[in-house]
């Protein structure tokens, strides 16, 4: 187990930091800041000054070196706009965007595991075609547009929740929530099912087709045909084991959920780290961009890892395997 | 067809043969034709295929010629009988475009770019898929380390940063989705391909010493078709779906090229002022495309899907 656990680990910093590189790179290719971050009107001189100050005359590997080198410690850059450390920028904006990817994961959960369970139970009955109807169209609908209808319905036709932002917060741990006070929640809501929606399908049919497929195993009939009753058939054998891969895809979706949270962010002018990343990309604000992709690689490298070993704790074959 | 007729003829001298002699197109045509949603997919699919193909000859106005488009009609509500003299059933735009027109030219864009980046990045995908299975050993492992790596990536996030890179253009919107999707057809084709060329009919044909490429382009490749079929119609549906939210955050399509989903963005403004008609129907338009393509999707993994034949 160590030794599997310390060769993802080495897997995990090489990743990190071939990603690093292609981050750099591929932002370095974007524009030059210099036009855009000293008026037009500077002499050559401030030019200059500028150009030295920002470190931007060094040559690409040397900027890279530095860059990696204060990325170890935790200086990301300031960014070019708000003149604030890029770190610091995202992290302020960091607790906002996991509220609404965890209610979003809390919603696909609750929501998604019975309607599953029991589409993939009873697979010809009408309820669960309509269910699986339903998934192929949460699957479908363009998270951006249903943010827009949900707005229309819910804010502008019927006035019930309100269109954009967060709402009051309550400060707990140092972190602003808005979870805790019925304002905000009603700020939440709506972003949140939105963000939900695709994850609630995919947790339903992931479900169904775990029921489906362990129904015809020879262990489920064994179980059967020793008389066991059906709800621990289903609890116990089925459900157990159609776990493992529902824990997977919903662990790692939840990077995807963080990065995804970018479109619903911008619908609904949620202010989290998307927003702030659309704001940078159209500005080409480097050192946020750069702090960003770094902070997701990192989170997701993160979650790959917790989600493997989960994986191995909950499946003894996969333990087997590495030993 | 023709050969399901071959087999048919020589089969009609003993009529109680006859139903069980079917080629595997009429198999797998009427496996697919079992779900009544399939179908319906199927052929909803066709027809937007063919609005998008004919828009210049069917739509009532051609939204990109400024002389045809009248400031005055901005924003009309759907039915409403334009200064041109035309009915516009679905409203107009900020420019007093005809919706109906824009979405079935929008559609083009869309399609376009969906189906292109989904064509490309299955050649690309299924050839390096293929070759790290058939290679193995250090080609197989970079190529893989590729594929974790780009999976790793969210899509969205991916398809974003390139395209800050590149800059708008319908092109770089096709290369992001190639670069963004390949991996996953590399994944699919990899896994099935690693099963298939252990079996007998690929020792033989290395036995016969044909040329590699025969072999994993004649051989390995067909047989690992009906993964990769179901992976590419979901594809499809993802990279529209992904391109129309690129152009929604404004780093999609240029605004000389509208798809579907920068139609929605031009409508999002108005929206809480109650004209919802400028986004409403292009994401219908998206959501039936998508639909369609998901409901023929989902048939056709159950169809191909061999662990559920039980």
């Amino acid at each position: 187990m160590s030794v599997y656990l310390l060769r993802r680990l080495l897997q995990s910093v090489l990743v990190m930091l071939a990603m690093s590189v292609i981050v750099f790179v591929g932002v370095f290719a974007i524009g030059d800041p210099v036009e855009i971050l000293i008026s037009p009107d500077a002499d050559q001189m401030e030019r200059e000054r500028a150009i030295k100050a920002l470190g931007l005359d060094l040559p690409l590997w040397q900027q890279y070196l530095s860059f990696l080198g204060n990325a170890l410690r935790g200086d990301l850059g300031r960014s070019f706009v708000f003149n604030e450390p890029a770190l610091q920028l995202i992290l302020q904006r960091m607790p906002a965007t996991l509220e609404l990817a965890l209610g979003a994961t809390f919603l696909a959960l609750i929501i998604g595991l019975p309607l599953g369970l029991y589409a993939g139970l009873k697979p010809k009955s009408p309820v669960s075609s309509a269910i699986m109807a339903g998934s192929i169209l949460g699957f479908s609908l363009p998270t951006f547009w249903v943010g827009l209808m949900l707005i229309m319905v819910f804010a502008v036709q019927l006035g019930w929740l309100p269109s954009t932002g967060r709402g009051p917060t309550v400060e707990v741990l140092g972190l602003h929530w808005s979870f805790l006070t019925w304002d905000g929640l009603r700020h939440l809501a709506m972003p949140a099912l939105n963000l939900a929606l695709f994850k609630i399908s995919l947790v339903i049919r992931l479900t169904r087709a775990g029921v489906r497929e362990t129904m015809l195993m020879d262990y489920v009939k064994f179980a059967r045909a020793k008389g066991l009753s059906p709800a621990r058939v289903t609890y116990v054998h089925v459900f157990k084991n159609i776990m493992i891969p529902v824990v997977t895809v919903v662990g790692l979706e939840l990077g995807s959920t963080i990065a995804f949270s970018v479109v619903t962010e911008s619908v609904f002018a949620w202010p989290g780290m998307g927003k702030l990343i659309i704001d940078s990309i159209n500005v080409l604000d480097r050192p946020v961009i750069v702090a960003y992709l770094m902070m997701i690689v990192l989170m997701f490298i993160t979650i790959n890892l917790l989600v493997d070993l989960a994986y191995s704790a909950l499946d003894p074959r996969v333990r087997l395997e590495n030993k | 067809m023709s050969t399901t007729t071959a087999n048919t003829t020589p089969a009609a001298a003993e009529p109680v043969a006859t139903p069980k002699v079917e080629g595997p197109w009429r198999r797998f045509i009427s496996e697919f034709a079992e779900s009544k949603l399939a179908l319906l997919g199927l052929i909803v699919f066709v027809i937007i295929a063919l609005v998008a193909i004919f828009a210049p000859w069917i739509a009532p106005q051609n939204p990109y010629d400024l002389a045809q488009l009248d400031i005055m009609d901005g924003r009309m509500e759907p039915g409403t009988v334009g200064g041109a003299g035309f009915t516009y059933w679905l409203g107009t735009d900020d420019q007093g475009r005809d919706m109906l027109s824009g979405i079935m030219y929008g559609l083009r864009i869309s399609l376009l770019v969906g189906v292109g980046s989904a064509v490309i990045a299955c050649a690309v995908g299924a050839s390096l898929g293929m070759l790290a299975a058939y290679a193995g050993g250090r080609t197989d492992t970079v190529i893989m380390r590729l594929v974790d790596l780009q999976l790793s990536f969210p899509s969205i996030l991916a398809a974003l940063m390139i395209l800050a890179f590149l800059g708008k253009g319908v092109m770089n919107v096709v290369l992001a989705l190639v670069i963004v999707e390949w991996a996953y057809y590399a994944r699919t084709v990899r896994g099935t391909a690693l099963v298939e060329r252990r079996r007998e009919y690929i020792e033989a044909a290395q036995c016969l010493a044909l040329p590699t490429r025969r072999i994993i382009f004649r051989h390995l490749l067909p047989n690992c078709m009906p993964p990769l079929i179901v992976v590419a119609t979901m594809q499809i549906a993802r990279a529209i779906a992904l391109e129309a939210t690129l152009s929604f955050l404004g780093l999609g399509v240029p605004i000389t090229e509208p798809s579907l989903g920068l139609l929605i963005s031009n409508g999002y403004e108005y929206m809480l002022s109650g004209k919802y008609w400028i986004s409403f129907y292009p994401g219908i338009a998206l959501l039936v495309t998508i639909v369609s393509i998901n409901l023929m999707g989902d048939q056709l993994r159950d169809v191909l899907n061999p662990r559920l034949k039980k």
